[in-house]
């Protein structure tokens, strides 16, 4: 008797051994991401409440280090035909991985191909455009989306006696009374993104030839502009002045003025409110980029930054199924609006919006709207966004532009002209090899 | 005379085999590699290719970027190599002198050779943040406008102490077994010849310290090449303006980071002619006057 017991037992146990490793036989989607800290928490929660959602598809989330080396990563991993299927490139890179003809599997086609519902419509304004082609459609997955803000330290603004401004005149006008209230006025992130890129976002100015770079790679670069040469000279008044604290290239270092109370205002992303939110002891603000009333009336919206999700080509039907089961997860308003609440990116689909509207998030923390209010503002012809190539290191020869002028190493214009000449030989370079 | 014949066998070739292997795989083939792809514009992903002779030379090296960080490459190398050799030479000589407590204060001088680079860089880095970096706080009151964010050469200064510090344990390790192998009577004949130490030092253990020196010249050059990239990396990242980015620095930026293949093999292929061209111009003109 004894025994028959155990063989039913041993075979009970087989039958459920068997059906355990029949789940982990579910198609395995790979994705690497570039989400550490705090972020790559929530995505690593995202990955585990769409695992426990279905029993079809695993998906891996694997964290490859910052946007620079996921891409390498990626592209190594490509290389020896090895790729992962979900790939997180940011947007410095996007030119890079779109133009190399056969590489990525296009969102929009992908989504369609596999019977998930897709329509660019549902996807909030800003955010359509960035990764898709020149067409309209979407390449990529827009996944964390931000877009610069205006931090404000409220103690030291009420010292001043000043507000926050939305003009660059403005600014002008309070900046010294900030720095007699003991505080320098203004510190900022990230000079290419929002100095550069955004500054022609917001007032509508053509940053690139070939419609910024959407209708070909044979494009030339256009920052070398009155308007740039205008608020260039002023950064470099303000920096003499005391107006403007540069701490580097660092994001961090910037952030770390304002968390300190050196500077009383700091540009940085929507996507820095949750953990300034921790890290800073004081009451701060948030408002929009501000913009030069002498270029224009109506401010545009601004860029998304961030990254976006691509697929490689070269998988399996059932993959990419699995593939688009989970952008469908993803995209769906509750996952949007969990991901937007705990790390401050926009969520990228008018639906997620809505739902944070009506579940009243907006009416505790009035903060975390004006990112998406702010890319949600009138677009203009130039407010898409911009697809160009090498654009990694021509945001370093910026980097080398504004710190040359800032160090006095050489005037405004003799900088944007070098690197004007630095990016057009790189975009020209990616011309020559992506065709 | 009789010439002696010995038989030839293939059993050497087999000792050596694992060496030339490790050298074919890990540096022949590389380096071979990055010659053919500095002759190519590929694409990142290696979907198409183009021959283009010397195209990714002329738009990556002709240029001021390139010439800049060349200029900053040398004067760096030629400050580390000298600062941290001199620096671990005198401290050297101080603790061999040492009798009483010299292990700890031997191991005291060792222990950053356990260092990584990229942590030494960090530490720097913090020890020069604006609002909490002792050392930059430092600099200010003691009356040097210090900003290594604005200015080039306090950006410079920061590197090259970072690197120095890392250096020195590394030469004070060599320099102090060389100078305890240094036979004592030599010491005490020179002794009894010389009355300054200053002297004796120059004249005598100097002298014998030659190989010692040459060697660790060579590798220090190389370290300052090449495995500074680390804390370049995790301090100044080539700012300000590009004035603290080394070449090596440099092919990481443009290929690593920018996806650029055939640039960055082309400064790299250059990179290594350079240090080929060192490394023979250090053995033919320096080592002659080294007696070993």
């Amino acid at each position: 008797m004894k025994l028959k017991q155990h063989i039913i037992a041993l075979a009970a146990a087989a039958v459920v051994g068997g059906s355990a490793s029949a789940s982990f036989a579910a198609t395995e989607i790979q994705w690497w991401h570039a989400m550490g800290g705090r972020l790559g928490e929530v995505v690593g929660e995202i990955a585990d409440k769409y695992n426990a959602s279905q029993s079809e598809y695993k998906l891996v989330a694997t964290y490859k280090g910052g946007y620079e080396d996921t891409m390498t990563a990626g592209i190594a991993a490509f290389r020896a035909k090895n790729a992962p299927h979900i790939i997180q490139v940011f947007d410095a890179g996007a030119a890079t991985i779109i133009n190399a003809k056969g590489a990525v599997y296009p969102v929009a086609d992908l989504m369609k191909d596999h019977g998930a519902g897709f329509n660019s419509a549902d996807y909030i304004s800003g955010v359509r455009y960035f990764y898709a082609d020149s067409d309209d459609k979407m390449i990529g997955l827009p996944f964390n989306s931000s877009t610069p803000l205006l931090y404000y330290n409220k103690a030291a603004l009420a010292k001043a006696g000043v507000e926050a401004p939305k003009t660059w005149e403005e600014f002008e006008a309070i900046a010294p009374k900030l720095k007699e209230a003991g505080y320098q006025a203004l510190a900022q992130s990230h000079s290419p993104w929002i100095f550069s890129e955004n500054f022609h976002s917001r007032h509508n100015i053509q940053l690139a030839s070939a419609n910024n770079g959407y209708d070909s790679t044979d494009a030339k670069i256009m920052y070398n502009n009155e308007h740039m040469i205008m608020h260039w000279t002023k950064v470099k008044e303000w920096l003499d002045n005391g107006y403007y604290g540069y701490y580097g290239k660092a994001w961090g270092d910037n952030q770390d003025a304002f968390v300190q109370g050196k500077v009383a205002m700091w540009l940085g992303s929507s996507g820095s409110f949750g953990g300034l939110k921790k890290s800073a002891d004081f009451e701060f603000g948030t408002t929009y980029l501000p913009y030069w009333k002498s270029i224009i009336d109506e401010p545009k919206g601004t860029f998304i930054g961030g990254a976006a999700l691509f697929s490689f080509v070269g998988h399996d039907e059932e993959e990419y199924k699995g593939v688009a089961d989970f952008f469908e997860f993803l995209t769906s308003p509750e996952s949007q609006f969990s991901w937007h609440k705990e790390t401050g990116y926009v969520p990228i689909t008018t639906a997620a919006y809505d739902l944070a509207k009506t579940e009243g998030y907006y009416k505790d923390t009035p903060d975390a709207e004006v990112g998406i209010l702010q890319l949600s503002q009138p677009g203009g012809e130039w407010t898409k966004g911009y697809r160009l190539g090498y654009y990694v290191q021509i945001r370093e020869a910026m980097y080398k532009a504004y710190e040359n002028i800032l160090t006095g190493n050489s005037s405004v214009e003799d900088a944007f002209a070098d690197m004007e000449k630095e990016s057009n030989v790189l975009l020209e370079r990616f011309h020559d090899t992506y065709n | 005379m009789k010439r002696v014949q010995f038989e030839r066998s293939t059993v050497p070739y087999f000792f050596v085999a694992p060496q030339i292997a490790i050298i074919a795989v890990f540096f022949l083939w590389p380096a071979a590699q990055a010659i053919y792809q500095s002759f190519l514009l590929e694409d990142a992903f290696g979907l198409s290719s183009q021959f283009v002779w010397f195209r990714n030379y002329e738009d990556t090296i002709l240029n001021f970027a390139w010439l800049q960080s060349a200029g900053f490459t040398v004067v760096f190398s030629a400050a580390v190599t000298l600062g941290s050799l001199s620096i671990a030479l005198l401290l050297a000589v101080k603790a061999n002198e040492v009798l009483h407590g010299s292990s700890s204060y031997k191991t005291m001088l060792m222990w950053a050779y356990a260092v990584a680079p990229p942590v030494a860089g960090l530490m720097g880095n913090l020890m020069f943040n604006p609002f909490i970096g002792d050392l930059y706080t430092a600099m200010n009151v003691l009356g040097w406008d210090f900003n290594q964010k604005l200015d080039a050469f306090d950006a410079g200064f920061v590197v090259i102490l970072i690197s120095v510090w890392k250096q020195v344990s590394v030469n004070f390790i060599f320099f102090l077994s060389g100078l305890q192998g240094i036979s004592k009577g030599v010491m005490e004949a020179a002794t009894l010849d010389c009355r300054s130490p200053t002297k004796r030092f120059w004249t005598i253990t100097f002298p014998l310290l030659a190989p010692t020196t040459f060697f660790l010249m060579v590798i220090n050059i190389t370290y300052a090449f090449f495995e500074t990239f680390g804390i370049i990396d995790t301090t100044t990242r080539g700012a300000p303006g590009g004035a603290t980015n080394t070449l090596v620095y440099k092919v990481y930026t443009d290929g690593f980071l920018g996806a650029d293949l055939g640039g960055s093999s082309a400064q790299s292929v250059i990179l290594m002619l350079m240090v080929l061209a060192l490394t023979v111009f250090q053995f033919r003109f320096i080592e002659r006057k080294v007696h070993y």
